[in-house]
């Protein structure tokens, strides 16, 4: 019998099981700390994470706080810095990248520099950081989001961070590095990814007791359906218990 | 040989910039800078009168709360100056001085209380108009306009930013690659006028070594006409000299030498203390409405003549507990 988990809980598996072993990923504060972390002590061991102030191959004993402290380099392979780890996502040796945003429209463009106006913003939000950076250079993005109309839009307030931007060819064309973009989209209600043609966002698997309806629902664009749905397996105990006892311990994410 | 054979610019960011560049002015400013192994310590205010002015250009190098320039932040609030253009990288110290009003432009890329959620004092300012200007960049762009700063050159490219608002917010442009014939961005050189760095040691000359990642501190240092460094501990130059691969600031480049351990603090220092999380819980909390910020800035900042008196209110007992 599967024990009862949390929604961040869920959404901490999904995003660790994206993750492969044996790879680079950019981590980002928050939930992709402790995806990587369960994901290395789970199916990735020596998965290379790899944090933009300048820790690479960090081994995540204990949770960071910050995308800078000291734990991003625990007993890590380099302890460099901004310019290093960025220069090599620029120059292709980083495979997966983390984001999130307050708003995502339907090719993965992320907003997370202001709502409303940017000269009269109605909320001004904390800006790109490193996220225009992971967008660029990354081979392939992981968004995690909540889902809602709110966030899910047709036309989002402002392009922070570059998903498929227009459409097929966008990015080429725009100049950004050939063959990179938006890969998965992780929200609590399921797992999109994007199709292979138009470029745009399409549902894949349910989480656990969700129906097509709801994500449709609760997404302010036209969602493409994959061919065959599939349902998410929740978090099983191993997953779980790992990441109570060893990953959070002091239940920050529960 | 080509002469003036045009080269097309598709695009540029709509704000002029905020800090012009003057790459022959930061060479003779550089020239004159004392190459002299001379003794460089004050305190805070004494570095504060004499290298910042109301209006200047400044930057902090940090990342989070780690390794932040606080005493100086503290000591740059009660200075009173203001109307300052600032590079931010901001969590803890851009609070401070958003609450004392003392920002007019920013040259953006993130300020934020990270997993603590938005900084309501930034929002304040922002939403406000007190903050007359925003220039949008991402974190590798800042730090690649230092580069080009220190490199001692006008522009670096990149193939960030591309095809975003991002970039349309900025001062960036976008032409044909030359080379390739792809399209490039082209990041202007960022010089600033004073820029504020905490190290773990340095010596008297300012010779300073970083523990762990050095974050962008290499490139700032290097892109500043003012380097005011503090320092957790001033050590002989014996010592520098033994592991000089560690030497990530040489002296010449620094201006002022601050002796300010816990100098971080409520933030942390790589192997030497851990963030001061029941304080930085407080401030988080306080800092959600105009009324409690100025509270703490009373209470932490205006009420305290410098940072002895700050580490005496701390009190002994709790930074024992929060040192490594």
């Amino acid at each position: 019998m599967t024990q009862k988990y949390s929604p961040s809980e869920l959404l901490i598996c999904l995003a660790s099981r994206v993750m492969e072993d044996g790879t680079t990923a950019f981590i980002g504060t928050g939930i992709p700390m402790l995806a990587a972390s369960l994901a290395q002590a789970m199916h990735a061991p020596n998965l290379v994470p790899i944090f933009e102030f300048g820790g690479t191959g960090a081994i995540l004993e204990k949770l960071p706080l910050a995308v800078g402290d000291m734990r991003t380099y625990n007993k890590a392979l380099a302890a460099s810095g901004i310019c290093d780890v960025m220069e090599t996502a620029q120059r292709g040796f980083v495979e997966f990248g983390f984001l999130g945003g307050a708003q995502i429209d339907k090719y993965g463009n992320l907003n997370s520099t202001v709502i409303g106006d940017h000269a009269h913003p109605k909320v001004r939000l904390p800006g790109s950081g490193g996220a225009n950076d992971v967008g660029s250079s990354c081979w392939r993005t992981i968004a995690i989001m909540i889902h809602d109309k709110r966030r899910f839009m047709e036309k989002i307030d402002f392009v922070t961070t570059p998903g498929y931007l227009t459409g097929p060819g966008a990015r080429e064309e725009a100049g950004l590095p050939e063959n990179t973009g938006p890969y998965r989209v992780v929200t609590n209600l399921c797992v999109m990814g994007y199709d292979d043609v138009s470029k745009q966002m399409k549902l894949l698997s349910l989480n656990p007791g969700v129906t097509i309806e709801q994500v449709i629902e609760n997404t302010g664009f036209k969602l493409l359906l994959a061919d065959k749905i599939t349902e998410n397996t929740p978090p099983t105990d191993e997953e779980l218990r790992i990441l109570r006892k060893e990953v959070d311990p002091d239940g920050l994410y529960r | 040989m080509v002469k003036n054979k045009s080269i097309p610019i598709f695009e540029e960011g709509e704000f002029p910039l905020i800090q012009p560049i003057d790459l022959d002015g930061f060479r003779a400013h550089n020239r004159k800078k004392t190459k002299a192994l001379i003794d460089k310590r004050m305190t805070e205010k004494e570095a504060i009168e004499k290298f910042v002015k109301d209006g200047d250009y400044i930057g902090f190098e940090l990342y989070g709360t780690v390794r932040c320039p606080m005493s100086l932040t503290r000591e740059l609030v009660r200075s009173g100056k203001k109307d300052f253009r600032i590079v931010g990288q901001g969590v803890h110290e851009l609070d401070l001085m958003f609450a004392a009003n003392q920002v007019k432009e920013i040259d953006f890329t993130y300020i934020s209380l990270e997993v603590y959620g938005i900084s309501d004092n930034m929002r304040r300012r922002v939403e406000s108009g007190d903050v007359t200007k925003i220039v949008e960049w991402s974190n590798a762009a800042i730090t690649w306009r230092f580069k080009a700063a220190s490199m001692g050159v006008p522009f670096i490219a990149t193939r960030n930013m591309l095809g975003t608002d991002t970039l349309k917010k900025s001062s960036a442009k976008v032409i044909e690659c030359p080379f390739t014939h792809q399209k490039i961005a082209l990041l202007p050189a960022l010089i600033v006028d004073t820029g504020f760095i905490h190290v773990n040691r340095a010596d008297i000359h300012g010779n300073c070594q970083i523990d762990g990642i050095s974050g962008f501190a290499f490139e700032m240092s290097r892109a500043c006409k003012n380097l005011i460094i503090s320092t957790e501990e001033i050590v002989d130059t014996k010592e520098i000299r033994k592991h000089p691969d560690r030497t990530i600031i040489p002296y010449y480049l620094v201006d002022a030498v601050i002796h300010a351990p816990y100098g971080s603090w409520p933030g942390e220092m790589s192997g030497m203390y851990e963030r001061d999380e029941p304080h930085y819980k407080m401030f988080v909390d306080m800092q959600k409405t105009k009324e409690s910020m100025d509270e703490y800035m009373q209470e932490w900042v205006y009420g305290l003549p410098d940072h002895k008196a700050l580490l005496d209110k701390v009190g002994k007992k709790r930074l024992q507990d929060l040192t490594l």
